[in-house]
């Protein structure tokens, strides 16, 4: 395909199912079309556990959150953030500090425009549509710019977004060039699928056959892989570990062992 | 929507002595921990147990209220799905706890009959399942719908963004300067802009034919298979100049850029083409370059062009390839252009360029003009000479009837000088040089003539070239001399005077006598100040003698006089100054002159010449009998002396003489001591000779027999030999 220009709009096709419509399926909602539900059950099936997994990044991306507020951060950068299905960013940190602002960040047409639709009314939350694989498209988004000060820090959640992309689109390049735009004191929250302490590679195989047909396939990396992404940061206790264990607010449970497929971390920015 | 607890299932009904809260606690662990993993809450456990407690409450004071009214126990339901508990499969389970506990935990107050209970907690269960299944089919409805409107803004969106884009794009395709045009891949026009439709003169007609008649329109082989490429999806584009007819006969140039366009999966799908209209561009580019490289009076190529080619056909055929070259200079150009003026004379070039291209007679002949008058032919690997010479004699033939310019007959003339042969390792300079000094010899020759350059007359050329050059210079550096050759008195033997004779001592061809470099320094000008340095080395030499004499009987000086210096404004005044610096007698100086630079000169071209006569300078007739000696002019002409040519005097070296040639010097003897004059005999080589010549009466000899030409001490001592 040829290069469009970047004032040429993008196509919206409802046939093809959306990573962050079947990720509502999976936590429950019916922000989905029949496209999405089906790979969606294709998913589970493949790997049963993926509803809890889905909820248990929830989980973890609210614990990040409260993390960050308790760094005395109120301003949040999620980038990915998909469709508001419940316990998103700005309910979690603006239920414990008024003056949070929050800007979410999609590449996904129908996602942003539903969540505008959400967060209507709400001066301290905003959606810019832009893609993390064009970082600089983000910081200078007028949304981005009109709510955030980045002589301050912020807090940059890229929450289940990094494996979906490539490594020939360079992650660590783009969450650098993110980086250096952040104050000292900032925080990183990466949340990313690996196929370390997975039951069933087959599982896994399936589901990545299962995103393939999306437009974004998953690419899973290794605890080793996620670390350079914290490049310039401090990473916290207790590292990169499974998402159940960064900062637990109870012990687990038998039953939440599939979610031992998505690892967590968090860093500080010196 | 949020749960919030009846306002009916006040905590004020409980029974007294009871922990009402501490088993509604329990109870809530006992369902959280049933729902809680079917739930997608990111809730934690405690947080969600928490969130259980009211609910529960509701349902233990709904069943303990009187009158028993189950549907309060509806908004259980409803807050269940707000808690996004929206698992159909969590239904049992919340169920199930409700059946197995409720009554157990938080039993009816005041007591009911265990039936009673039963049913009671069953119509709980029903209307818990009620508000469940409604607030889910809210729920699913409303997000759909949400997502729906979604979708639709989403969709508003890219299409409103799709349509200002496309209206962008439209704008650009409608007022581009370039043409562009769109066809499907069996090359049906679809589309075409504003631009491209003025091109070809009408939309209709762009429209009407298949993209192969353009393409095809001057049979072009490469763009079809570039064509056959690009649909077959093998190349993306492909860039040319191409000439389209226009409806009018004329021709368009156009820059074309042909582009494949594909869809979203890469499939050719239609062919787009960009075009640029060069054909003002071209037009002024072929402009400029014909005026660069031809000759504005003449329209005829110049001599860059001339030199290109000759370049070309130089390098092109190799060594063993032949060039032939007809150097042209018009005779006597400079005459008209002085006589009749400039524009005459273009007029007449203009004419002359006419009919040289008339003597072209295929591509590889070229005309050019490559100065004032010299115009070149160049033959590119001709057959033989002759088609080289048959070309110079057209040319001579084509300038043979005079040119018309206002009404007056201009006969025109050339000289042309023919190189031919192997291109060898020659340069154009080389060639151009040959056939210039080849030209000069066709002049040299008498002009209207052709000659073909050979290496011996152009090694002798060369050498005439470099005498000429170095003229100038041989002046200054003191490269001549003069050496004097006696005039002998015919009856006493005395020495009466010398004829003073320039010789060069040139630094590479040792010592030149007159003839070789005289023609040259008049045909450059620079017999003016040569004729003037050798006037006074004379006048001085003449003075020194007349001092060494003490004036009596001291030798006389004869000088030669061109006819360029002749007609010089300021010889008059030169001789005068050069007898006033020298302080020589006029008496003793006498100047040569030849017939034919007297022939048809008028009263006033002889002036100068009476002038010099009236200073007392004699003035001798040189070589007198070999042109038509007109003998008429004797009678007025300033002279004091009559130089017999030595023609007259061969038929008197042997014994008995030429009794003809006898007969003619002794009337020419006599007419001349008629009108006065005295005779001078040239080239007297034998003792007969002199003893017949002075029988005749001349009165003064030279030649060998007497002296050779030599140095001015000589002639002193031979004088000083007469003497005693």
């Amino acid at each position: 395909m040829t290069d469009r220009p970047s004032w040429a709009p993008q196509g919206i096709d409802l046939t093809v199912p959306s990573v962050s419509r079947i990720y509502d399926y999976f936590l429950g909602g019916s922000h989905n079309f029949e496209v999405d539900r089906e790979a969606g059950r294709l998913v589970m099936k493949a790997l049963p556990g993926i509803a809890k997994i889905g909820q248990a990044n929830r989980a973890v991306m609210r614990r990040a959150v409260r993390f960050a507020l308790d760094h005395g951060i109120t301003q949040f950068l999620d980038i990915g953030s998909g469709i508001p299905t419940f316990g998103n960013v700005h309910e979690v940190a603006q239920a414990a500090s008024p003056e949070a602002c929050v800007v979410y960040v999609d590449n996904d047409p129908v996602a942003v425009a539903h969540s505008r639709a959400v967060l209507e009314g709400n001066e301290r939350a905003t959606i810019a549509a832009a893609d993390l694989r064009d970082p600089r498209s983000i910081l200078e988004h007028p949304e981005a710019r009109r709510l955030l000060d980045f002589d301050q820090p912020v807090a940059l959640m890229l929450v289940a977004v990094l494996h979906f992309l490539r490594d020939d689109e360079r992650p660590a390049e783009l969450i650098a060039t993110l980086r250096d735009a952040l104050a000292p004191g900032s925080v990183l929250v990466i949340t990313h699928g690996t196929l370390e302490n997975s039951p069933t590679v087959a599982g896994q195989h399936a589901a990545h056959e299962v995103y393939r047909r999306t437009s974004t396939p998953v690419v899973t990396r290794t605890t080793a892989e996620v670390e350079p992404f914290f490049d310039g940061f401090e990473i916290v206790e207790p590292g990169i570990v499974p998402v159940a264990y960064w900062r637990p607010d109870s012990p687990s449970y038998d039953e939440d062992d599939p979610v031992l497929q998505v690892l967590a971390g968090v860093g500080l920015k010196a | 929507m949020t749960a919030r607890p009846a306002q009916a299932a006040a905590e004020g009904d409980t029974a007294p002595g009871e922990a009402p809260d501490d088993n509604l606690r329990r109870f809530a662990a006992i369902w959280s921990r049933a729902i809680y993993p079917v739930t997608a809450t990111s809730m934690t456990r405690a947080e969600f147990e928490d969130h259980l407690v009211p609910l529960a409450r509701i349902l233990r004071d709904t069943l303990r209220a009187a009158p028993f009214d189950p549907r309060a126990a509806v908004q259980v339901g409803t807050a269940l799905i707000a808690a996004h508990c929206t698992d159909p499969e969590a239904l049992p389970s919340i169920l199930g706890i409700i059946d197995a506990y409720l009554v157990l935990y938080c039993p009816p107050q005041p007591a009911l009959p265990a039936d009673e209970s039963r049913v009671r907690c069953a119509r709980l269960q029903h209307a818990v399942s009620v508000g469940f299944s409604q607030a889910l089919r809210e729920r699913t409805l409303r997000e759909q719908e949400s997502l729906s409107r979604a979708a639709l803004a989403a969709q508003a969106e890219a299409e409103s963004a799709l349509a200002a884009s496309e209206a962008r794009f439209r704008a650009v395709f409608e007022c581009a300067a370039v043409g562009i045009g769109i066809a499907d891949l069996d090359g049906r026009v679809l589309e075409v802009n504003d631009a491209m439709a003025r091109m070809f003169g009408g939309r209709e007609r762009l429209m009407r034919h298949n993209v192969s008649y353009w393409a095809q329109a001057d049979k072009e082989p490469d763009q079809r298979a570039l064509s056959a490429e690009l649909l077959r999806g093998e190349r993306d584009g492909y860039h040319m100049e191409k000439a389209y007819p226009r409806p009018d006969g004329s021709v368009l140039w156009a820059n074309l850029q042909v582009s494949l366009l594909r869809d979203p999966a890469g499939n050719p799908q239609y062919q787009m083409a960009l075009m640029e209209d060069i054909t003002e561009r071209r037009g002024l580019l072929s402009r400029l370059r014909h005026q660069a490289t031809h000759d504005a009076l003449t329209g005829l190529p110049n001599r860059a062009l001339f030199f290109e080619r000759l370049d070309q056909a130089l390098t092109a055929s190799g060594p063993t390839g032949r060039i032939g070259v007809c150097y042209l200079d018009l005779d006597g150009f400079k005459t008209v252009n002085d006589s009749l003026g400039h524009a005459v004379g273009d007029r007449l070039l203009v004419a002359v360029a006419d009919r040289l291209s008339d003597c072209v007679t295929g591509p590889d002949q070229i005309v050019a003009r490559i100065g004032g008058d010299e115009f070149v032919a160049l033959c590119t690997d001709p057959a033989d000479q002759h088609e080289v010479t048959d070309l110079a004699t057209r040319i001579l033939q084509a300038l043979s009837t005079p040119v018309l310019v206002d009404g007056r007959e201009l006969p025109v003339h050339g000289s042309i000088g023919i190189v031919h042969g192997p291109v060898g390792d020659r340069t154009a300079a080389d060639v151009l040089r040959s056939a210039d000094i080849t030209m000069y010899r066709a002049k040299d020759l008498g002009g209207n003539r052709y000659e073909v350059a050979d290496p011996d007359s152009d090694a002798r050329a060369i050498t005439r070239h470099g005498l000429t050059n170095g003229l100038p210079g041989a002046l200054e550096r003191g490269e001549f001399f003069i050496e004097y050759q006696p005039l002998i008195g015919l009856v006493d033997g005395a020495v009466h005077g010398a004829e003073a004779l320039v010789r060069w001592c040139h630094p590479a061809h040792g010592i030149l006598g007159p003839d070789r470099f005289i023609p040259l320094a008049e045909a450059s000008g620079q017999i003016v100040p040569l004729g003037r340095w050798v006037l006074e080395q004379a006048a001085r030499q003449a003075r020194e003698w007349q001092d060494e004499h003490d004036g009596d009987g001291a030798p006389r000086v004869n000088v030669n006089l061109s006819p360029i210096q002749l007609h010089h404004p300021d010889l008059v005044a030169e001789v005068a100054r050069v007898l006033d610096e020298t302080g020589l007698s006029p008496r003793s100086l006498c100047l040569e002159v030849t017939e034919s630079a007297l022939i048809g000169a008028d009263e006033d071209q002889l002036k100068p010449l009476r002038q010099i006569a009236d200073l007392g300078v004699d003035i001798a007739l040189d070589d007198f009998g070999t042109g038509y000696s007109n003998l008429s002019s004797l009678r007025w002409l300033p002279l004091s002396v009559l130089k017999l040519d030595r023609a007259f005097t061969r038929g008197m070296r042997q014994h008995p003489a030429d009794p003809v040639d006898l007969k003619i010097v002794e009337g020419v003897v006599s007419l001349a001591h008629g009108l006065g004059l005295t005779v001078t005999v040239e080239g007297i080589e034998t003792r007969t000779q002199a003893e017949h010549l002075r029988a005749l009466g001349c009165d003064t000899g030279q030649g060998w027999y007497y002296a050779r030409p030599g140095p001015p001490d000589r002639l002193h001592r031979l004088t000083l030999a007469d003497a005693s």
